[in-house]
């Protein structure tokens, strides 16, 4: 049976790795390289690498880190942060990267999902979206969570998974950095309308707010970050509690 | 030992490349005829669509030469799928060598398969010491059936043939570059071969 995965994510900055609460104020937590390879040997099923201040200038620092992860790790990591076109991808995967995260890039330029999908394949192309749920209804938002758009979640999703998305990253804004737990309503209405992967992020606070993401929320992996980052919940200690409650994980 | 992993503009091979590293391997990496042939082991990779990673294939006569290589040769993920008669993907016929056909996972289950699943009914030195129902990563939306050939099995909607096996020729379904130690133990293994 294919198993829930769980995927701490290191957000990056200069090289550095650091965790947004809200998106803001960032407390630094290490190596990035480092952090990768013991999340690798302590049973993560996956890691996300989001370069948060990707700009050109910093672009060659963060390949040079992709490909020393790729050197160390012998699990699969996505890249996120700043991508918006074919040639950068295909830099970031020849440095090793599994998959690529796009997410403003993709509302600015649709066909880009497409592009990629056709160039790489659907099994490398990951759409992040960051969406904030205003009087009951979910919207998209750009930029990290600061610009608000008035493209519906629901809508987008689809969207992508018809332009051919491997897998979607849904992060709630509202729940973000609270640590109450994960959007499960919303995640469970993706997982249902979509035929593709989705993780859940945002809210990772307890070793229940897991359980219920896979039960209630049916994501099919879940993402978090200050919870691995600061040893609040061991991986290992995690997935002991989740395959005692009849979820199915790698352990 | 000379490895060489075949580069024909068909996907992410460095991470390959890197694994063995780990291993303390330097794998080779080119689409040059003699130097395939004169490699003590060959790896055939593959990530992205059927039918244009064949067409690649013919465009540089690889298609005509993988299948008389006689040394072992380890096709991975899309390698494998190119490895068996056809494929649903694009519609192309693959190199003949696994006697299976490639089928698309069906709309029951979300589709690509992607991450950890267990391997089970193994049979092939490929999988010396690694334990029935040991964890590997997949990502594929297409799947060889059960045949006579495979040498593993994995459960996503249906049993199919997560690896095969004919004589000198091998296939995974899955990443043992990316499957933790496990996956390294089975690339050590193919060194051993």
């Amino acid at each position: 049976m294919l198993t829930k995965r769980i995927v701490p994510c290191l957000d990056i900055k200069n090289g550095r790795t650091v965790k947004g609460v809200n998106f803001v104020n960032l407390i630094d937590a290490g190596d990035p390289v480092v952090l990768a390879k013991q999340y690798a040997d302590l049973g993560a099923d996956e890691l996300v690498f989001l370069d948060i201040a990707a700009t050109l200038e910093n672009r060659g620092t963060t390949l040079d880190m992709v490909l020393k992860v790729a050197e160390q790790v012998n699990i699969p990591f996505t890249v996120g942060g700043g991508i918006s076109s074919v040639e950068h991808v295909d830099k970031l995967l020849k440095c090793g990267a599994d998959k690529v995260s796009i997410n403003s890039s993709a509302v600015k330029r649709p066909e880009l999902v497409n592009e990629l999908a056709e160039k790489f394949g659907s099994q490398c192309v990951v759409v992040a979206i960051d969406a904030k749920q205003i009087d009951g209804e979910w919207f998209v938002h750009l930029a990290g969570g600061t610009i608000p758009t008035d493209i519906k979640l629901f809508d987008w999703a689809q969207e992508v998974e018809q332009r051919g998305a491997g897998e979607i990253l849904f992060t709630s804004m509202n729940h973000d950095g609270t640590k109450a737990g994960f959007a499960n309503e919303a995640l469970a209405k993706l997982s249902t309308d979509l035929n593709i992967p989705i993780i859940a992020s945002g809210g990772a606070g307890t070793i229940q707010h897991f359980v219920d993401t896979f039960k209630e929320g049916k994501s099919d992996a879940a993402l978090a970050a200050s919870v691995f980052h600061f040893g609040e919940i061991p991986i290992l200690e995690l997935k002991k509690e989740l395959k005692k409650k009849n979820i199915s994980v790698r352990i | 030992m000379k490895l060489v992993i075949i580069d024909y503009g068909a996907g992410n091979i460095k991470s390959i490349q890197f694994a063995f590293k780990r291993l303390g391997i330097d794998a080779v990496l080119s689409n040059n005829i003699d130097k395939i042939k004169a490699a003590d082991k060959v790896i055939f990779p593959g990530v992205g669509e059927a039918s244009s990673a064949m067409k690649m294939l013919i465009e540089s006569g690889l298609d005509k030469l993988i299948p008389t290589l006689k040394q072992p040769v380890l096709g991975i993920c899309l390698g494998m799928q190119l490895m068996c008669n056809s494929s649903e993907e694009g519609k192309t016929k693959g190199l003949g060598i696994f006697n299976v056909d490639v089928k698309k996972f069906s709309k029951a289950v979300k589709v690509p398969q992607m991450g950890w699943n267990v391997i089970y009914n193994l049979e092939s030195q490929l999988f010396s010491g690694i334990k029935e129902r040991e964890f590997m990563y997949l990502v594929h939306s297409f799947y060889a059936e059960s045949c006579a050939e495979a040498i593993a099995t994995t459960d996503y909607e249906i049993e199919y043939a997560s690896a095969l096996q004919k004589d000198n020729f091998y296939g995974t379904q899955f990443h043992p570059e990316k499957s933790g130690v496990a996956g390294e133990q089975i690339l050590k293994n193919f060194l051993n071969l």
